[in-house]
């Protein structure tokens, strides 16, 4: 006979991952459902950057608030999540940029974020492949980069030891009023839903809106010690904040085996996972404007993934008001292993009736129904 | 001269590395030693990792300009200049198209006619490298094709990039060595038979050094007689199928009689080498490098010390080109009708990613598919018949040659699947999937990009192999940047990592 579950998540990604593992340290019983394999959505395919953005002081203050989480618990990782705290540089190549960093570097000093601005020679010190001349760069050095599947897998492996179920290979059907109806006809109940499911999220709970945002990366060989921190135009932004068009970015991440991840890409409205070679034409030769030496690097894989988006570029964190026991936990975009410690922790006080530790307001489900034609017509 | 080279592997390279990079550089060396050993690491990736290894050791790195990409057009692509490719691109230039022959390696002759016609003993080897020589194909020797699309290839070379626009394309792909994983079997000095051979036509000295063989199939004689005219002391050689097995492949190559002598003259070669039915390896035993071998001799566990130990179990088909391009694949093989045709419209395949079947049938196969490709549908016709003849030795081959089951169990909970990343069996096992393995253990995600461990995977767990998204082989990321996009949109290929 089994014991009755307190809150039952679907999506073992990492936002599953780690609600999993808040919840069950707070004592409650947590049965986590999973549809293909651990991390087989937006987690196994990302990037794997921690990193705290100023978009916006909600998208600050949870990016912050899961830096620390990540800092808390980094020395706990296992080798194979590969926690590095290489930093992030922003770079700058024009006057314009240059006045963005500078605009940037006061904003996370005045929030007690370490940033440090580089001039072309410092930076070129710190980063010698990159070509000149660059204005300068913005060193945030407390960021860092993990790998995503193996962070996913350590989150569930804690929650397990306290109790917790994961049910790995079950698609579920629905989900709703304290219970999962899984493909296979069995039906799971719990006091607590939470559809933890990425882009797939509005299939279990329509109204959720969340789009697949494309994105492409390539994986070189290994070239130990050639890039040294996490690596990224100021006008990535640009490339997030456009709502509409195609779009590619330079940043690029070393890793700790010494090889090199190159992104990135966003594409709205693109189902199909195949790789699209117009796409990572653009956003490598977007690379090669910075990194002139990463054209003769053996380029290994390339692969694709699908970010969970919503309209506003922050997450839906909290109750869905249609259902008083489902909560959302999905839209991170492209900042969902960054703020997955985070959602875990925003969700477990908001089950337990708990004060969060940053406020919960910007991320509630219900903002999305309130503005629903207005967003509608935006997207 | 295997070193002259090779500089970056001689002893001394590693003290020019500096020191924050000698870890890593020893760990490209490593790889690159056991990739030159065994044909399933290919050179390309060789190559690369010796680019690696250099860059380890250079204090600041300098960009090369690339040479803009060139384009050109053929009435047919032929890729693999194996013996398959070799006949398709001969027979389709004599037919009158305009051919061009393209293969990874620097001379023709792929892996059985490896090192071009000075150093091949076969007389079909010779007579068809000469034809090829004075035939008026393009050959495109070094060069890679790492994307292909409809009637387009996009192909790397050392130095530049190329655009290849075909009318009809024939996949001579051929196949690599199945790597079974079993204690030991990474350790240095434990290579493919296949492996070996290559390596010393390279140059490897292997007088007086004492080498085991060990796998299936007519393979182990050929690679033993070559060792020990090489002047290798041939410990034995332990062939896994019975003596009955044996014994009806025997009776049932009468039909072949020319082959029956061939194997009796490859016997008489290295006759002084015990050949063990129902043997196999257990374990390769040693520090740091290679000091003996424990086999099972029917039944009996015993331990030679040797030097080198080469193991040859079975071919594996390289299917990456195929499925690149969509082509149907049926029981690991690609699936063509009786003119070589694939599923795919102006695609032909030939040798063995058709079925494992040899020389012969994959020169028979060559030749079809070039008169296929030409046009010249009369004359392809003409050799059904002997493609039917030679084409029983497949079967034969499978039946005789099947890998018994304890083969699939050699392997210990701690041996590694993934060479290239050090991930043991247990800890791809656990996953239901190959992918969920690569993602989670980085077993495939390394040089080889699971070539070796896929097929392994294959093989004792049933997995199929995911389809495969550009490039087809790691390349510079400027080729990567250079692929150009198809006119249809690209089909779906398969979720994460």
């Amino acid at each position: 006979m089994m014991r009755a579950t307190d809150v039952l998540i679907v999506g073992a990604g990492i936002v599953g991952a780690a609600c999993a593992f808040e919840l069950a340290r707070a004592g409650l019983r947590v049965a986590v459902v999973e549809e293909r394999f651990t991390s087989a959505g937006a987690t196994g395919a990302s990037m794997g950057h921690i990193v705290v953005m100023d978009d916006s002081e909600a998208q600050f203050s949870l990016t912050r608030y899961s830096q620390l989480l990540w800092e808390e618990i980094h020395e706990e990782l296992p080798p194979d999540v590969e926690f590095e705290r290489c930093g992030t540089i922003w770079v700058a190549a024009d006057e314009e940029e240059l006045a963005e960093v500078r605009r940037k570097c006061a904003y996370y000093r005045d929030r007690g974020v370490h940033a440090e601005i580089l001039d072309p020679a410092a930076l070129r010190q710190a980063e010698p492949l990159l070509r000149a001349p660059l204005t300068g760069g913005l060193l945030v050095e407390d960021d860092s980069v993990i790998y995503p599947p193996a962070a996913a897998t350590f989150l569930l492996q804690q929650a397990i030891e306290l109790g917790a179920s994961l049910h790995v290979g079950k698609a579920v059907a629905s989900l709703s009023k304290g219970s999962a109806r899984l493909a296979d006809g069995s039906t799971l109940s719990a006091g607590r839903l939470i559809n933890a499911s990425g882009r797939f999220a509005p299939r279990l709970t329509p109204g959720v809106q969340v789009k697949p945002r494309k994105g492409h990366l390539v994986i070189t060989d290994r070239y130990p010690g050639a890039v040294r921190h996490q690596l990224v135009e100021l006008g990535y932004l640009k490339s997030a904040h456009s709502l509409t068009s195609d779009s590619v970015a330079f940043n690029v991440q070393p890793r700790k085996t010494g090889q090199l991840l190159i992104g990135s890409s966003r594409q709205y409205d693109v189902e199909h996972d195949g790789v699209e070679e117009a796409i990572v034409s653009r956003m490598l030769k977007r690379a090669f404007e910075y990194l002139p030496a990463l054209a003769a690097f053996s380029g290994i894989r390339v692969w694709t993934g699908f970010r969970p988006a919503t309209p506003d570029k922050l997450p839906l964190i909290g109750p869905w008001l249609e259902d008083p026991t489902l909560y959302i936990a999905t839209g991170h975009e492209g900042l969902g292993i960054t703020t997955s410690l985070a959602t875990g922790k925003l969700i477990c006080a908001q089950i337990l009736g708990h004060t969060p530790a940053i406020p919960a307001g910007p991320y509630l489900p219900s903002r999305q129904m309130a503005n629903e034609t207005k967003v509608e017509t935006n997207v | 001269m295997f070193l002259l080279d090779r500089p970056w592997l001689s002893p001394c390279f590693s003290r020019a590395v500096l020191p924050e990079r000698r870890s890593q550089a020893n760990r490209a060396l490593r790889f690159a030693v056991w990739a030159l050993a065994s044909n399933a690491g290919w050179k390309l990736t060789a190559g690369r990792t010796g680019g690696v290894a250099r860059w380890c050791a250079k204090k600041t790195w300098k960009s090369t300009p690339m040479d803009s990409g060139s384009q050109r057009s053929f009435d047919v692509a032929v890729i693999g200049a194996g013996p398959a490719g070799i006949a398709a691109a001969v027979t389709a230039a004599k037919s009158g198209a305009s051919v061009a022959l393209m293969d990874d390696n620097p001379a023709p002759g792929g892996q059985i006619w490896r090192g071009g016609a000075s150093r091949s003993h076969h007389p079909e080897a010779n007579r068809w490298l000469e034809r090829l020589s004075t035939s008026r194909v393009t050959r495109m020797a070094g060069t890679r094709v790492f994307h292909a699309h409809d009637g387009r290839l996009e192909a790397e070379s050392d130095d530049s990039l190329c655009q290849i626009l075909y009318g009809k394309l024939v996949l001579a792909t051929g196949a690599r060595e199945l790597f079974l994983p079993f204690p030991g079997w990474t350790l240095p000095n434990v290579a493919g038979a296949g492996g070996l051979q290559a390596m010393v036509k390279s140059g490897l000295p292997v007088t007086s050094k004492r080498v085991v063989i060990a796998g299936t199939g007519p393979l182990l004689l050929a690679v033993a007689a070559y060792l020990s005219e090489r002047g290798a002391s041939v410990l034995c050689i332990c062939e896994q199928t019975s003596s009955l097995h044996l014994r009806y492949f025997t009776l049932a190559m009468a039909a072949f009689p020319r082959k029956l002598v061939e194997a009796a003259q490859l016997r008489f070669r290295c006759r002084r080498a015990p050949y063990l039915t129902s043997a196999w390896p257990v374990a390769a035993i040693g520090q740091d490098r290679l000091q003996a071998v424990r086999i099972s001799d029917n039944g009996r566990l015993r331990e030679i010390e040797c030097d080198y130990l080469a193991c040859g179990f079975h071919l594996v088909p390289n299917l990456e080109l195929a499925r690149a391009l969509q082509c149907s694949v049926k029981d690991g093989f690609v699936e063509v009708n009786e003119l070589q045709e694939t599923s795919q419209p102006n695609i032909y395949c030939a040798g063995e990613p058709t079925g494992i079947g040899g020389m012969e049938l994959s020169i028979i196969e060559g030749q079809i598919a070039g008169y296929s490709a030409a046009g010249r549908r009369n004359s392809a016709n003409q050799l059904f018949t002997a493609r039917t003849r030679y084409r029983r030795v497949v079967g034969t081959m499978k039946k005789a040659f099947a890998l018994r089951s304890e083969l699939a169990t050699l392997a210990k909970p701690d041996t590694f699947l993934c060479r290239c990343e050090d991930v043991s069996i247990n800890e791809v096992r656990k996953h239901a999937t190959w992918r969920a393995a690569k993602l989670h253990s980085r077993c495939g995600m390394g040089p080889c990009q699971g070539r070796v461990c896929g097929a392994a995977a294959e093989y004792l767990f049933g997995w199929t192999m995911d389809s495969l998204r550009p490039p087809i082989f790691p390349v510079r990321c400027s080729s990567l940047a250079a692929m150009s996009s198809p006119a249809i949109p690209a089909q779906p290929h398969g979720g994460s990592q």
